[in-house]
């Protein structure tokens, strides 16, 4: 069935609850007002209010209740409006959750879903539209999750809401109102940690997660390249396995990210291919990424500083017929040296 | 060798609460003693002096009952039921260890007498003991869910977002905050423009009260009611316990800064020797008595010690058990 990204969600979270008694959603607004981006449309009404629950603007508070009602013997989700608000609270996440089974032998276990909306393109500003993945895939205990549409959305976080670890799903915004034909029920479960190759081909890998697997897809579609498109849908732990695959085929890999240049999660993967792959590479592994500055306002900057559709065909034709490295579009303008 | 559940009911007599705030005391002594020698490494923080209220915490409430609190945590984790050679061999990195030695002095847990792991930050065992108690709530199981903390969290974020989801849910939660005068090496009243902890509570429309916290009848008194408030839907409670930290913040910790003669005066108000003398005066215990069970509580502590000197150091592959995610 064909459904938007946000419909998904709900549906995923309403079949987990319908499912198990003990899932439990919190959040602020997302009860009566069914979430500031629709995404627990109808929970409310079905489950009631102890189950679907509005929050106070406190997520050092109801992450941290989440957590102690997670290893008791709940099942929460709680919703962070904006990934940047979790920055309040992430000593619950990273700190106190990822520990738990760690510190206490194996007692306690957290299955904690912690679902946040992130990214450029609405028009939020340098505060209200960042991805942050690096903050969660550098700390050990954590799982993390991020869909690139409506199908992958509903299959990970049913499989997030059942793990028995913490869990940060970190969902596009942009995506929220996109439709995508979905598969539900327990044929459209996704396990975390196995990456899906979109396409197939033999000029290079390409590889990404959440809103950029569109565009590095219709990138591909436009440019005629023939590469593998993966999506790696899980960055903690991701899919090695699948990606060294593909480039011990291909010889070339580019990695399309929503995130700055230094430290995103690409980096991660760059290096383990580098390591790993280095004798089937015939070319600089390639990272199309963001520029080093907080996301810009104006639509056409903000436009400008995501990577375009353009801009992955240009670079990875680039490295496809010349074997190096195209130079960020912010340094052959010398606005960074 | 008795349960840690067997030592949790063992408190319901008088004597054995004695008794265990004396092991207390005994064995954070021996552990400041053992980090000086240099057999264990890292940190440690020791609670002398605050032990009436941990093992009032511990008599008061029951087993399934769940507990947060702090990285200065052995007495809690004595008071309710962990044997001194699960905390002891947690602290020198034992696979005895209450977590198998990986996590050292600062986290200890047992789950069969509800110690939810003990955090190293400061307020954060405050919500997650506010999502125990939502789970009970929810499962309206009767169980009770309590936080232990010192009055340096009241000025964290945690402490405020924490009581206030507790008073607006109205949560069977008990906060149990251990005013030790100090906040790692800072004054409280440098730190905090308030006298009494017990308004931050009242200002979340929670019943809050100072608690004599040297007493260990005064603090059960006021937990027996707060714990029955919660038990019976009536919502969160407060305590305020004035007590005092007879060592510095941590090992590092000399305790220079402190006033003169600030110690002594709370050591006459020692709660081992308060509750010691209550129960000669009830005649329950004589002098000899008394002195006869500090010996023995001594004699266990070395006991303990020469046995996890003795037991294996955590293995390499501890460290990969319960990492989790990867």
């Amino acid at each position: 069935m064909k459904m938007r990204m946000r419909q998904a969600i709900a549906q995923a979270i309403a079949d987990e609850m319908r499912a198990d008694p003990t899932v439990v959603l919190m959040g602020e607004d997302i009860a009566e007002a069914e979430g500031p981006f629709k995404t627990s449309e109808g929970l409310l009404e079905e489950f009631g209010s102890l189950r679907v629950r509005d929050t106070p603007i406190s997520e050092m508070g109801f992450c941290g209740a989440a957590l102690g009602a997670a290893a008791t013997g709940l099942r929460p989700i709680v919703e962070i409006m904006f990934v940047e608000f979790i920055g309040v609270a992430l000593d619950m996440v990273t700190t106190e959750a990822a520990k738990f089974r760690y510190l206490s032998g194996g007692q306690y276990t957290a299955p904690l879903v912690v679902r946040a909306s992130t990214g450029a393109g609405l028009g939020f500003g340098a505060q209200h539209s960042q991805t942050l993945e690096s903050w969660f895939i550098s700390c050990p205990g954590l799982k993390v999750v991020v869909p690139s549409g409506a199908r992958t959305a509903y299959g990970l976080l049913r499989s997030a809401i059942r793990d028995p670890d913490p869990v940060v799903v970190l969902e596009s915004r942009v995506l929220y109102a996109e439709r995508e034909e979905t598969v539900t029920g327990e044929e459209g479960v996704i396990p975390l940690g196995v990456g899906e190759l979109l396409r197939s081909g033999t000029a290079a890998t390409v590889v990404s997660i959440g809103q950029m697997v569109g565009r590095a897809a219709q990138a591909l579609e436009n440019g005629g390249v023939s590469a593998d498109l993966i999506d790696l849908r899980t960055l903690v732990p991701w899919d090695r396995g699948l990606v060294e695959s593909s480039v011990a085929r291909t010889g070339r890999l580019v990695i399309v990210e929503e995130s700055p240049y230094t430290g995103g999660w690409g980096t991660d993967v760059a290096a383990h291919v580098a390591s790993t792959c280095f004798s089937s590479l015939t070319a600089p592994i390639v990272r199309i990424t963001c520029p080093d500055v907080p996301v810009p306002y104006p639509a056409h900057l903000e436009q400008a500083y995501l990577p375009s559709v353009d801009g992955i065909v240009e670079a990875i034709s680039h490295v496809v017929t010349t074997g190096t490295r195209p130079m960020p579009w912010w340094q052959k303008e010398g606005f960074v040296g | 060798m008795t349960t840690p559940r067997e030592r949790r009911a063992a408190l319901a007599d008088s004597t054995a609460c004695l008794e265990r705030m004396m092991e207390i005391r005994s064995f954070e002594d021996r552990i400041k003693e053992l980090f000086a020698e240099g057999v264990v490494h890292g940190t440690t923080h020791t609670c002398q002096g605050q032990e009436a209220v941990s093992v009032g915490v511990a008599k008061v409430l029951a087993p399934s009952d769940q507990v947060c609190c702090t990285y200065r945590g052995h007495g809690h984790a004595l008071a309710l039921g962990m044997t001194m050679d699960a905390v002891l061999g947690e602290i020198m990195g034992r696979t005895t260890g209450a977590v198998g030695g990986v996590g050292g002095s600062m986290h200890l847990c047992d789950r069969t007498v509800g110690l939810l792991p003990t955090s190293a930050i400061v307020g954060a065992g405050i919500p997650i003991a506010v999502g125990a108690a939502l789970t009970a709530s929810m499962f309206g199981n009767g169980t009770v869910a309590l936080a232990l903390f010192g009055d340096g969290a009241t000025n964290i974020g945690a402490f405020h977002e924490g009581l206030n989801l507790a008073a607006i849910w109205r949560l069977p939660v008990v906060f149990v905050c251990e005013n030790n005068v100090y906040g790692e090496y800072s004054r409280f009243d440098r730190t905090t423009p308030i006298e009494d902890l017990a308004e931050r509570g009242r200002s979340y429309a929670i019943p809050s009260e100072v608690v004599d916290g040297q007493s260990l009848d005064a603090v059960v008194g006021a937990l027996e009611l707060a714990v029955d408030r919660a038990r019976s839907g009536g919502g969160p409670t407060f305590l305020e316990c004035k007590t005092y930290r007879y060592s510095g913040h941590s090992r590092a910790d000399a305790a220079t800064y402190r006033p003169e003669g600030e110690l002594d005066r709370w050591l006459a108000r020692d709660p081992l020797v308060l509750y010691a003398q209550q129960l000669v005066g009830l005649g329950i215990l004589d002098d000899a008595k008394v002195a006869a069970l500090r010996g023995d509580v001594d004699r266990r502590v070395d006991e303990c010690v020469e046995r996890i000197k003795a037991a294996q150091p955590a293995m390499l592959e501890s460290m990969f058990r319960n990492a989790g995610g990867r």
